[in-house]
């Protein structure tokens, strides 16, 4: 027993000393990518992919790394028009009830089996069915069945005309003879899946053959890192643990090494002090026109992120070309007297105090809050800024509707004006502002159903004056995007919704 | 054989009332599983269908009891994320953590306990005074800010290491252990600091009891009578330190996980918190639970061991 205690002792520094220095050596190695090596790019993502089955796919981070794995038959471009991807051509009857599709000939699934008619036919039922689709049921219930016409042929035909319908088309196409796409994912996308760890990582490996040589993968490997701690991201990105940030903090922009090229571009959806329009006092349509005047949307991006973001005045985006009107921007433009005589006229001659709930994973929403709350108090409005976990948020605010005033960015799920428009329709599902206007309703109404395409366009527009008229929220703004790419790659592109195309990237030489 | 069927009951009795109080809490925060899966695109029609698919309509005491039953018969059911089963989910984080827990050990006594004796022995000197300031300090910093430090120094500086470049142990082993050394020095320091001092403080206490006097009569050296008599009883108090160190090591470093970007059992659980994975949350915390008992009944039996006067007690 005598000297036991101390020969432990030895023992285990020797050890530690010893096992410790081997170590440092081999650490050297590891996952990191420095150097040359351009057959493998480690991309980083903050969130946890939560399925890899599109059906059940729901949150934007894992859609946009789906896009990699599976396409659909139509396929978005940088600057949003749809183009042939498993349908090679297709046409819409002139009431917008039946979408005929021509199948690409030769487009083969990640398993080597070709891409048939019947596959096309069980991809779309099975979005449609509730048991195994997920948040895309609500749109293709709209089907009310799909012929398959011949071999290279299917009609999908609707149960009420929509000529807005394609956008929902890009949703992969998945083999039928596939059972558990979660666990074992198989498309017909650039790249194939290789694993998966929970918390870890997904990885990717470019597919051969691939249907479209020009939009084929130029890198073998793609390693979907999880990241969830954003403040070591400089740190990760300059240490060579990741070659691609594409959700990278104003803040950390300095950090980052001069081995990486940072591209600018918008987050694609519309950020804005989110109003209950059934609570008191913002029931009433002059309290919420106060707050707007007083809120300056500069001053914010001004202190949110540089002065960079785009300012919107409706529920719609810069990257909606067809449908984005900068001008409603100027709508409220800041006017401290105005707001002050709109409060006074609503009976809050001595301001109110309110309560902005917000999300504490978002740091930017709830620095907004804070240049929010300062500027309200130039009016007399008292803000109480509440920060709140994400999931209560979404049970407290969004599903149940309980809050009086909230920041968040919302964004579309298709590529279409509905998934931008329609939640504004007073019995709409997910109307968490309980925003209610007749005039809105019947406008919405008329555009869902028109089959021009001026004439539709045009009634949209009436719909996003009316949330700006009758100032449903305070719009802020579309918020800057910064994505940070090593320099050993280059062609990094933006989306006008949440896509990243890893198949663009190459290596720089 | 008493003491062993009184300690498996008393096990036994924690875990049932450690589960009873998780389940009970899952109520009292908002949100659930549904609410989390569905985030935006969520209807109150496609929440309900949801939470049945899940069982979560089903009462609490009924939620509870299937929940019990399934564990009882080890089957720790099925991850509502991940929708594969918590074993095996967990059969990948686990080792991790245990690992890091290893290294953080071995490396927590090489220092501490030379550290600790040297200074006792030399207690009073230059190097003695150094030392205990550094100590002083070392157990200032959180390890937060030293993992952050440590990150900055070993790899930005010297290069030795990529942070955030964890190497999953299935694809190169010594890649992942010697990327663990770096966060383990961070959970090692502070607590090597506190052994240290510890045992210095232990040491020099006993050094003033009547039987070191009586060994040094006998005509024994200094190290004779610190090897083969003070150190013995000294080392007792510090052995309670280091069997909850252990066990804090093994129940996983929440922030050293999260500040090194390793997947292991604290990183799964905050993420699984926030995802109200329940099935999850609740085998972390088990696992947690069974971590620390065993090695206090280790820390039980090693007194024993070392000092016998305990066990008649007992």
């Amino acid at each position: 027993m005598r000297n036991k205690t101390l020969r432990l002792g030895l023992l285990s520094l020797a050890l530690a000393l010893v096992t410790s220095f081997a170590l440092v050596g081999c650490g050297k190695g590891g996952s990191t990518n420095a150097g040359g090596d351009t057959s493998t790019i480690i991309v980083g993502t903050t969130q946890d992919i939560d399925s890899m089955d599109p059906a059940t796919a729901e949150s934007a981070a894992t859609r946009e790394i789906l896009f990699n794995v599976y396409d659909g038959l139509v396929k978005p471009d940088t600057e949003g028009n749809l183009q042939p991807a498993v349908a090679s051509d297709w046409t819409i009857s002139p009431d917008g009830s039946v979408y005929s599709f021509t199948l690409r000939e030769g487009v083969k699934f990640h398993d080597g089996t070709d891409v048939t008619a019947e596959d096309v036919k069980y991809s779309i039922e099975r979005y449609r069915d509730s048991k195994t689709g997920g948040s895309l049921v609500s749109a293709f219930e709209a089907v009310d069945h799909v012929d398959i016409v011949d071999d290279t042929h299917v009609d999908v035909v609707l149960s009420e005309p929509n000529t807005d319908f394609l956008a929902y088309f890009m949703i992969g196409i998945t083999p039928a003879h596939v059972d558990d796409l979660d666990a074992n994912p198989v498309g017909c996308g650039p790249y194939r899946y290789v694993s998966r760890s929970p918390l870890e990582n997904v990885v990717l490996e470019k597919f051969d053959d691939y249907w479209d040589p020009e939009g084929a993968a130029h890198i073998q490997n793609v390693i979907f890192k999880i990241t969830t701690n954003t403040d070591s991201i400089g740190m990760e990105l300059s240490g060579g643990s990741i070659d691609l940030f594409y959700r990278l903090p104003e803040t950390q922009l300095d950090q980052v090494s001069n081995d990486f090229t940072i591209y600018e571009g918008t987050m694609n959806l519309v950020q804005a002090l989110y109003l209950n329009n059934s609570v008191k006092p913002f029931d009433d349509v002059r309290v919420r026109q106060a707050l707007a005047y007083a809120i300056d949307p500069q001053q914010i991006m001004d202190y949110v992120s540089g002065g960079k973001g785009v300012p919107v005045g409706s529920s719609m985006y810069p990257a909606f070309e067809k449908y984005f009107m900068p001008e409603l921007s100027d709508t409220y433009a800041q006017n401290l007297d105005k707001a002050r005589e709109l409060l006074a006229e609503a009976g809050y001659k001595d301001g109110f105090t309110f309560t902005i709930q917000v999300s504490s994973a978002h740091p930017q929403h709830i620095e907004t809050c804070e240049v929010i709350k300062e500027q309200l108090a130039a009016i007399g409005v008292t803000a109480n800024i509440q920060e709140i976990e994400w999931n209560s948020w979404l049970s407290d605010v969004y599903t149940g509707r309980n809050f009086e005033a909230t920041v968040v960015g919302l964004d579309a799920s298709a590529l279409n004006a509905p998934s931008m428009l329609s939640r504004f329709t007073s019995t709409a599902g997910n109307n968490f502002i309980n925003f209610s206007s007749s005039a809105y309703d019947d406008t919405y109404a008329k555009a869902y159903a028109a089959t021009d395409e001026a004439e539709k366009t045009e009634l949209y527009k009436q719909c996003e004056q009316i949330l700006a008229d009758e100032c449903a929220s305070v719009y802020i703004q579309d918020l800057p995007s910064f994505v940070a790419l090593n320099k050993r790659f280059t062609g990094y592109e933006f989306y006008p919704l949440y896509a990243q195309n890893i198949a663009t990237i190459r290596p720089a030489e | 054989m008493r003491y062993i069927l009184k300690k498996i009951a008393s096990t036994l009795i924690t875990l049932l009332v450690v589960s009873v109080v998780l389940f009970m809490s899952f109520q009292l925060i908002s949100g659930d599983p549904a609410t989390r899966m569905l985030g935006t695109s969520a209807t109150p029609e496609r929440l309900e269908a949801l939470r049945a698919e899940l069982g979560l309509d089903k009462p609490l005491i009924i939620q509870y009891l299937s929940w019990l039953q399934a564990f009882v018969r080890g089957d720790l059911g099925t991850s509502y994320v991940y929708k594969q089963s918590v074993a095996g989910l967990l059969a990948t984080k686990v080792p991790v953590t245990l690992w890091l827990a290893g290294i953080s050990f071995v490396l927590m006594c090489a220092l501490a306990l030379p550290a600790g004796v040297y200074t006792a022995k030399h207690a009073g000197s230059p190097t003695d005074r150094v030392l205990m300031v550094a100590n002083q300090v070392i157990m200032a910093i959180p390890p937060f800010f030293s993992g952050i430090l440590i990150s900055w120094l070993f790899g930005m500086v010297l290069r030795l290491f990529s942070p955030g470049g964890f190497v999953s142990y299935e694809r190169s082993f010594w890649g992942f252990v010697g990327y663990l050394v770096f966060p383990a020095i961070a959970i090692a320091l502070p607590r090597a600091a506190q052994v240290a001092k510890l045992l210095r403080g232990s040491i020099l206490e006993e050094a003033g009891k009547n039987y070191t006097r009586t060994a040094y009569s006998r005509g024994n050296t200094t190290s004779g009578v610190l090897y083969g008599h003070v150190l013995k009883n000294a080392f007792l108090p510090v052995l309670t330190f280091l069997g909850m160190s252990l066990a804090n090591m093994l129940a996983g470093s929440l922030v050293v996980e999260r500040v090194f970007g390793i997947p292991g059992i604290s990183t799964t659980l905050l993420s699984s918190i926030g995802n109200r994975d329940y099935p999850v949350v609740l085998a972390i915390v088990m696992w947690i639970a069974v971590v620390i008992i065993v090695i206090n009944l280790i820390v039980d039996i090693l007194y024993r061991v070392l000092d016998p006067r305990i066990a008649e007690e007992g």
